[in-house]
């Protein structure tokens, strides 16, 4: 049985009108940063946004030079964007659905950092190795 | 439950790094929607934080809750704050049941007396014990019992915060919701049929955290939740504002997004988390999948005049109380005590056992 080819239907691109105030907001923090060191998070999934809006915000960002996929607990990606010290944290849960969205200003993500507690534990495991031969 | 380990150490012993805990605690701050900053104090909170023992009572009510918590396989963040309790009795989800599962309720709110949180999805039947009992144990004979030593009571979904579908016109059971029983232990009310899972796991996250409940609403809800009106935080509102709306199903307005209004949607008075939170893992919301909002998160939303009649205009009086005259007792009953209700109590002596026989006396009064 062949189904008929349905019409494509026009629809303009919906918009709660956030990403523009959002970019405004990023620009705000980029010279905190820059001026003051100070670092900004903000998490995405508190704002309202229409379907496709948050691609929109995302391609807007672009892309930057520097990309980390972080394996905790299911992955991570950690990008910069094309404004270098703005940085895109998507976390994802082991069946890879997204459990997290942020937008970091900061030089480096502290999570991209080695952690005083696994770089003590990683020791151990090292002395240990080094124990049996 | 002193020499359970904590929650950092439950975290380790699963393999999980520093940098996993971090964004554990990143998640979670979006998860109990705090500030982005707040992770750093979570973290330390956490570090420290032993699992509080959980008692989950089930009462008329149709597993929805229960499902929608459980949709997400582990290790999930949202499995690891359930791994970070210790759930002691869930007769739906544990192995045990009759007598040994009542046995491991007995045991745990012997142990963990005034520090265990109490859990109830569903609502209380009081025309009639019979209608709904465990280990022929009337609900409200369990909801009074266990009640007397939590620390708190977590109302989780429609039916245990404000009565939900079984309270519904003519309500044949007498269903009431757990604040109109226990009125002298703190409770919020999760409400939603069923509640956005992260915000179960959220308001657990947040007593996890800090050992306190949230912050509530009129209605007992927490604000972080149920603090906007649908409405207010709906990507279609814009369309509202400019007066286009949707007139049916598949108009041109439909399918060009426009406002759900005319066609039922109770955004306007519904105090939810579904437009920014959403559904399936953020995929989306019903407003979204192009239905309007059934305003399942309020009171009497059953009663509410019909799901695809719009509101009257003016809009009714947004999330007040007064608004939902039933349910007022819901609302003022913790603080105020409930009005004289007459509880049709038969069984308020030690487990007296309630049968058939007493179901079908029932009937014939
Ligand atoms: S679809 Fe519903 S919630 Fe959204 S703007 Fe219209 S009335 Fe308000």
């Amino acid at each position: 049985m062949s189904h008929p080819t349905l019409p494509a239907i026009e629809v303009p691109p919906w918009e709660t009108g956030n990403v523009q105030p959002l970019l405004h907001e990023i620009g705000h923090a980029l010279r905190e940063l820059l001026n003051n060191n100070k670092e900004t998070c903000i998490d995405l999934h508190a704002l309202p946004m229409a379907p496709g809006e948050e691609a929109r915000l995302v391609e807007a960002l672009g892309k930057g030079e520097i990309s980390v996929q972080l394996r905790a607990l299911g992955k991570s990606r950690i990008d910069e964007t094309k404004y270098p010290g703005v940085w895109l944290i998507t976390h994802f849960n082991a069946n890879e659905e997204v459990v997290g969205k942020f937008i970091e200003i900061t030089r480096i993500p502290d999570l991209i950092k080695s952690q005083r507690e696994d770089i003590a534990a990683g020791l151990l495991n090292l002395e240990d190795e080094l124990h049996e031969e | 439950m002193k020499n359970d380990p904590s929650l950092l150490e439950v975290l380790r012993q699963q393999g999980v790094s520093r940098r996993g805990f971090l964004k554990f605690c990143a998640a979670t701050a979006s998860l109990m929607a705090l500030p982005p900053g707040m992770a750093p104090v979570i973290a330390k909170a956490l570090e420290q934080a032993h699992r509080p023992s959980v008692i989950w009572l089930s009462f008329q009510e149709c597993t929805g809750c229960t499902e929608s918590l459980t949709r997400s396989h582990a290790p999930t963040i949202e499995g690891l704050i359930f791994d970070a309790i210790s759930l002691d009795y869930h007769h739906t989800l544990q192995a045990a049941s009759g007598s040994a599962a009542e046995e491991a309720r007995m045991a745990a709110m012997k142990a963990n007396k005034g520090e265990y949180l109490l859990v109830v999805d569903g609502s209380i039947p009081t025309a009639d014990p019979g209608y709904s009992t465990i280990a022929g144990i009337s609900n409200l004979e369990m909801l009074r019992e266990v009640a007397a030593d939590a620390a708190a009571i977590i109302a989780v979904g429609t039916c245990a915060a404000f009565g939900g579908l079984p309270h519904a016109k003519p309500n044949p059971t007498g269903a009431v919701a757990v604040s109109d029983i226990i009125t002298d232990k703190p409770i919020i009310n999760v409400s939603g049929c069923p509640p956005i899972p992260v915000v179960i796991t959220g308001v657990l996250a947040h007593f996890l955290t800090f050992g306190t409940l949230p912050k509530l609403d009129h209605l007992g809800r927490p604000l972080a939740f149920y603090g906007n009106n649908i409405h207010d935080r709906c990507y279609r509102r814009p369309f509202y504002e400019r007066g286009q709306f949707a007139e049916s199903f598949d108009d041109e307005g439909a399918k060009k997004g426009w406002c759900l209004y005319k066609l039922g949607c109770k955004g306007p008075v519904t105090y939810n988390a579904c437009a920014t939170t959403k559904w399936n893992n953020g995929t989306s919301f019903p407003i979204e999948s192009g239905h309007g909002c059934l305003g399942c998160s309020e009171p009497n939303f059953w009663d509410l005049g019909g799901f695809y009649n719009a509101l009257s205009e003016p809009s009714v009086n947004t999330g007040n109380a007064a608004a939902f005259g039933l349910v007022a007792g819901a609302a003022v009953g913790a603080a105020s005590g409930i009005m004289a209700r007459k509880e049709k109590d038969n069984t308020s002596h030690a487990h007296q056992k309630v049968t058939v026989n007493d179901l079908k006396r029932g009937e014939s009064q």
